[in-house]
């Protein structure tokens, strides 16, 4: 990894034509995503011209517009969908899905659950809040059981989905969770991400302090990064817990690291491409 | 010329190849699943990419993703995956992105009656996404026609960046035809405006004269930003009023400025008609019939067939329509394209007939409008 100062490394990567400040509360924990994932692809020398940012609607979704790769802000929970177009017609490019958890897994889940199946060589790395930040705190798939949310006034009564869980079920060869307060770890797992060649996951725990956290009183930002911290575990470390005990946590680590599944665009031009074209000869 | 017998779902997708199409994206649906087995096998060949998606919001998603990525993209659908589209299609004319997107049309609502006919989605091919913008939708009347509209397609939607629609119905998919396809197709090969100037000067949604910025894909060496959300003229999210009102004057000018070129018709015999018969798709081959039996009954009747159904041809409509005393519409719905025919022609002139139960409409039924009218 390279040693430049900080400020230094973003600088080159963000745009200088566009207008900031940017549309983040502070103290959110998006920025820190979004510098993990700059400092992840300074760490892998990677041509700007060879990246491509693409969103969903919600605050991650406001993540591409700062940064100088080739970014698309797309409809809600569809850009997985629009990148498997980009990556199909770029097989070369690097082609990084940014989603917040309701953008991926609620109106998105289809889309990203169909993603790990193909293996298709994206990177989603989903900033996972437990709400829906951009519209005011309602509850999404992540939302913890009991929780209150705006549109859950009485407590939250619906399960929540396990985002890299989901994904190594799903299919995903290459997949890991952080937390916005491992910001080392969670750069560490972006850059393996965008190194893998099939569909890899990265989520990316964090916190909505101004909507869920308001409303459930969970404190400000500073807090809630505590939270981050006390409440997580390696991989390592759950394997000793019971089931009860991991339940609470949120567990960190990669979960999948698989070499043995083809990705989708080099199997459609080693296979589909190959024989359509035998056959036709 | 080579003569072969094929549907019009397939020309659709040879007129789609002849034209560059390198890549689709859809779901299977009754009347349109052929188009996409024919690409599932005809574009591999030609190094193209064909990908059946999950869903249809995924196809249009991804046929976005592939148009921006440079690919010339298409995808095929019915009434069910074109309602599905939509969001979509209006982020295509919200970003200027280049697709075309063909729909077979079924009968009815929802699931309505997958295997018969109908032209139910001329107002929703407008009108069907959220807000104001244009759109230009192409509609053939037979497997010859559905090549070439689909050629003309994709000539205008890479030439001004704007999805075009192609409305097929259930029979004009379905029906073989005897066709002559030109032998050589490497003139139709739809291409891309390059621009002129080095990246760090581009803007993609720049307001140049000709109101049509090309659109430079990614992955060349310009780096930029699109958004569905309001943008200036670099893509970046605007509210300022006076951008917001740039870009909707400037995607409004640019079809208006290609009208020439984009509408399309056949007319004959208005000249010296008192009465008019307008009519497009399956409805004009019918309408066809019903003016030669109408003309050897000694009537003078005028022919007017749009393959352009949007924009809508006002000034033809409205030049046709100055001596003449009435106008037939015949349509395969409870009369949608009549509505633009009567806001442009005047209502008294115009009489409607009309069929939505999944039957074409005869030409004795639009043989007797034309003699009924008084
Ligand atoms: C089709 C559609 N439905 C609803 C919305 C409204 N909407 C905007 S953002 C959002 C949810 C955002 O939550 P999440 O995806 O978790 O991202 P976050 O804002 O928390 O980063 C919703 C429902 C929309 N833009 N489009
Ligand atoms: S609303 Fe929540 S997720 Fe959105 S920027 Fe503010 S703190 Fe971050």
């Amino acid at each position: 990894m390279k040693t430049q100062p900080e400020s230094k490394v973003h600088e080159r990567y963000l745009r200088h034509s566009k207008k900031f400040p940017n549309v983040w509360c502070a103290g959110c924990g998006i920025g820190i995503v979004l510098g993990a994932i700059i400092r992840a692809i300074d760490s892998l020398s990677l041509d700007k011209n060879d990246v491509a940012m693409i969103s969903g609607i919600g605050c991650t979704g406001r993540m591409p517009v700062y940064v100088d790769f080739n970014t698309m802000h797309t409809t809600h929970g569809r850009a997985i969908a629009f990148a498997t177009g980009l990556k199909l017609a770029r097989p070369t490019m690097k082609v990084i899905v940014v989603m917040g958890d309701g953008d991926a897994l609620a109106i998105g889940g289809n889309h990203f659950i169909h993603a790990a199946r193909r293996n298709i060589g994206l990177t989603a790395i989903v900033v996972n809040n437990l709400t829906y930040g951009m519209t005011g705190g309602q509850y999404s798939p992540t939302t913890p059981l009991g929780a209150r949310a705006s549109t859950a006034p009485y407590g939250h009564i619906e399960p929540s989905f396990r985002i890299a869980e989901l994904a190594v079920t799903a299919g995903a060869p290459f997949v890991a969770r952080s937390t916005v307060y491992h910001v080392a770890e969670l750069q560490k797992y972006i850059a393996q991400a965008i190194s893998t060649q099939g569909f890899s996951v990265v989520e990316a725990t964090s916190y909505c302090h101004t909507t869920l956290g308001r409303i459930n009183r969970w404190g400000r930002a500073p807090d809630m990064m505590r939270r981050l911290k006390e409440n997580s575990v390696t991989v390592q470390q759950a394997e000793k817990m019971s089931e009860e005990e991991k339940k609470a946590k949120i567990i960190r680590g990669i979960l999948s690291d698989r070499k043995d599944i083809p990705e989708y665009t080099e199997l459609y031009r080693e296979q589909i491409i190959r024989q359509a074209k035998g056959e036709k000869a | 010329m080579n003569r072969v017998l094929m549907q019009g779902d397939e020309a659709c997708a040879e007129g789609a190849i002849a034209a560059g199409c390198n890549f689709f994206a859809g779901y299977p649906i009754t009347p349109a699943t052929e188009i996409a087995e024919v690409m599932a096998h005809r574009l591999p060949q030609q190094d193209g990419v064909f990908i059946q998606m999950e869903d249809e919001i995924a196809s249009m998603a991804a046929v976005i993703g592939a148009a921006v990525g440079g690919a010339r993209a298409m995808t095929a659908t019915s009434g069910p995956g074109f309602s599905l589209m939509q969001e979509n299609i209006g982020y295509a004319a919200m970003a200027e992105i280049p697709c075309v997107i063909a729909n077979v049309q079924r009968l009815g609502p929802s699931t309505g009656r997958p295997t018969s006919p109908a032209q139910g989605d001329v107002m929703q091919a407008r009108w069907g996404t959220h807000g104001d913008h244009p759109i230009i939708v192409l509609c053939p009347s037979s497997v010859r026609e559905s090549f070439d509209l689909t050629v003309k397609a994709f000539e205008f939607s890479e030439r001004y960046r704007t999805p075009v629609i192609l409305l097929l119905d259930e029979i004009i998919g379905h029906m073989r035809e005897g066709v002559e396809l030109p032998a050589d197709k490497t003139t139709l090969n739809v291409k891309r405006e390059q621009t002129l100037v080095p990246p760090e000067w581009y803007k993609p949604f720049e307001n140049l004269a000709t109101d049509v910025p090309p659109l430079i894909p990614f992955g060349e060496g310009y780096r930029y930003h699109i958004t569905g959300l309001h943008h200036d003229e670099r893509g970046y999210p605007t509210d300022k009023v006076d951008e917001v009102e740039a870009w909707t004057a400037r995607v409004y000018s640019k079809i208006k400025q290609a009208l020439s070129e984009v509408l399309l018709y056949e007319e004959n015999g208005i000249k010296q008609a008192d009465t008019l018969v307008v009519a497009y798709g399956i409805s004009a081959r019918s309408a066809r019939h019903a003016v030669e039996m109408a003309r050897n009954r000694g009537r003078r009747v005028g022919f007017l067939k749009l393959q352009t159904l949007w924009p809508f041809p006002e000034e033809v409509i409205e030049q046709a329509a100055e001596r003449i005393h009435r106008i037939i519409v015949p349509e395969m719905n409870l009369g949608q394209l009549a509505l633009e025919v009567e806001r442009v022609a005047g209502r008294r002139k115009v009489r409607r007939v009309n069929r939505a139960d999944g039957e074409v409409i005869k030409p004795e039924q639009i043989l007797s409008a034309i003699e009924g009218m008084r």
